[in-house]
């Protein structure tokens, strides 16, 4: 008796998680794209910046949701690195949040997104804009109390990312011309400790990835300009950095049907989403 | 052949073939640590990387001398702060406090243990970080760093140093007190010099839990590569060094920072054997004693 009614249990509880199980396919069918098959199928390899790598991997993940047959690989290395592997041929596309050298090769760029820049201090400071000059003199050393600057009269607390990062690359490249950012500078590894930081200690400065400011921190006008999506989309905001695709030829095949699909309108609001300003 | 023989034969070998292992892991961190640094101690020569004082691997300048300072002050420092402190822990859970005191304070240290470092880090960030930015300086301190290192090595050295203290036989203490000794006169002369050996075990181990560190030092210290000139100035430790860059490093730089995990090695290997040494001197005095 006991078994019989184990076994009637068991068959009740098998046929009811086929039930779910089937009614959850479906509903996943409707929702997603993949419902219309495209045919496309292959292996596209994107290595280059790290800052691009997080969109990127968003970008693949929906593009292989779309075309089950399609494998996207991405990887870091840095933005030296995605212009180098795509000049070689060593990946199909490279990666890079910053203007090529013209000591670089020459590749074909598709412009991504952009990524705007923000300096920031605790909510509490005086200061509510700078110009890029003056951003420059501070996180080189050279002004080193708020009050060469309109503040109050206290010592400028440099907060600062590590050697390495690409935030911090396009910030040198972008503020610091040839100077090199003070070692007195506190260093924090992402962009989200730096926003820490910087909230809670008084009288200092960081710059950020538009992506992560929030209430917590000011973002300072540079050059008179409000440091907003809007600025750095009609130019005005100085600090906004390029993200681009690299390849060696114009694209063809599947890596075209990428980059196409990145710089479409569904690719550009997975642009937005990340946090990032994305291309009209 | 008798069953008995064949059983000790067996564990005989069981215990060598574990014992072993332990070592064959050791030695293959330490040949492919060094295997992978070989490059940047031939490019940058052994006296730049170990006493260059300049740390911008986009100049291709690899000095780690300040970084070896500051792993070395933020353990000194927290070592300097957490003995004193451990001792008169352990002093106060073997003899001093009452059984219900004791029953509720002995696991409360040892849950310490179990905290992960970053929430230690994550704390010293919000409270210990503002506290020193009253002292002076910006708060992202060697002095933070120890303070932090200090909670986080106090469970090892409270447990140990408890423990080898309860050890002492009994009759050490009964002699002390009946030949007049008042109890804190017991404790500093005969328990203490007893269980000295142990808590200097305790000791070694908290260090090497110090040097060790990396996620909560990276949040409190700083990170700046700069010599740390007061308790007050910011540092870098070599762990921090490796774990800030290693997702960025490619070429020399990346073989830099395996190169700075081969002198974190021989830095602690040293430590270490240079705390054994005391411990056995320790153990040979009190003999002769």
């Amino acid at each position: 008796m006991k078994t019989h009614l184990g076994k009637r249990r068991f068959i009740l509880l098998m046929s009811s998680i086929l039930t779910i199980g089937l009614v959850l396919s479906s509903a996943g069918c409707a929702s997603s794209p993949a419902t219309t098959p495209t045919g496309l199928s292959g292996t596209i390899t994107e290595a280059g910046s790290t800052s691009v790598q997080p969109l990127a991997e968003r970008l693949a993940d929906v593009f292989m949701q779309m075309h089950p047959k399609v494998t996207v690989t991405i990887q870091g290395g840095g933005s030296s690195v995605g212009v180098k592997s795509a000049d070689d041929g060593t990946v199909d596309i490279g990666a890079a949040s910053r203007e090529l050298k013209p000591s670089e090769p020459s590749l074909v760029k598709h412009l991504l997104a952009r990524d705007g820049i923000a300096i920031v201090t605790d909510p509490a400071n005086a200061v509510t804009g700078l110009t890029k000059d003056e951003v420059r003199r501070i996180f080189a050393g050279e002004v080193t109390n708020w009050s060469q600057v309109g503040g109050t009269d206290a010592e400028i607390i440099v907060i600062a990312r590590e050697e390495g990062s690409g935030t911090r690359g396009a910030f040198e490249e972008m503020v610091m011309d040839e100077d090199l950012i003070t070692s007195n500078a506190i260093l924090q590894l992402s962009n989200g400790a730096v926003r820490t930081t910087v909230s809670t200690t008084p009288n200092s400065i960081g710059f950020l990835s538009f992506g992560y400011l929030d209430t917590s921190v000011k973002a300072l006008a540079v050059d008179g300009v409000e440091g907003t999506v809007e600025n750095a989309k009609n130019g005005s905001y100085p600090i906004v950095r390029p993200l681009y695709f690299l390849t060696k030829e114009a694209p063809t095949g599947l890596g075209k049907e990428f980059i196409d699909f990145c710089l479409s309108a569904e690719g550009q609001s997975i642009v937005t989403d990340e946090g990032f300003i994305p291309v009209d | 052949m008798a069953s008995h023989v064949v059983i000790d034969r067996t564990a005989k070998l069981v215990v060598i073939i574990c014992a072993s292992a332990s070592f064959v892991v050791l030695g293959a961190i330490f040949v492919f640590t060094l295997r992978e640094g070989m490059p940047a101690f031939q490019e940058i020569g052994l006296s730049n990387f170990l006493f260059g004082t300049e740390w911008r691997p986009g100049l291709g300048m690899f000095g780690i001398l300040p970084m070896t300072v500051g792993s070395l002050l933020v353990t000194l420092g927290s070592m300097v702060l957490a003995i004193p402190v451990g001792i008169a822990c352990a002093i106060l859970l073997a003899e001093v406090a009452s059984f219900r005191v004791r029953r509720i304070l002995r696991p409360a240290i040892e849950l310490l243990v179990g905290i992960p470092s970053v929430v230690y880090g994550l704390v010293g960030m919000m409270l210990i970080v503002p506290l020193v930015r009253e002292i002076g300086g910006t708060g992202f301190s060697v002095l933070s760093a120890s303070l932090v290192l200090m909670a986080m090595v106090l469970p090892t050295i409270i447990s140990i140093s408890e423990d080898s203290l309860r050890a002492v036989p009994k009759g050490y203490k009964e002699a002390a007190l009946a030949m007049g000794a008042t109890q804190w006169q017991m404790i500093w002369h005969v328990q203490l010099p007893a269980a000295r050996s142990g808590i200097v075990a305790g000791i070694v181990l908290g260090m090497g839990r110090a040097i060790g560190e990396t996620m909560a030092m990276i949040m409190v210290i700083g990170n700046a590569v700069v010599m740390p000139t007061s308790p007050l100035s910011p540092a870098r430790t070599l762990t921090g060094n490796i774990a800030a860059e290693i997702m960025y490093a490619a070429g020399t730089h990346r073989s830099a920072l395996f190169a700075t995990g081969v002198v974190l090695f021989l830095l602690i290997l040293v430590l270490n054997t240079v705390a054994t040494f005391a411990l056995k001197r320790g153990i040979r005095s009190q003999h002769v004693a």
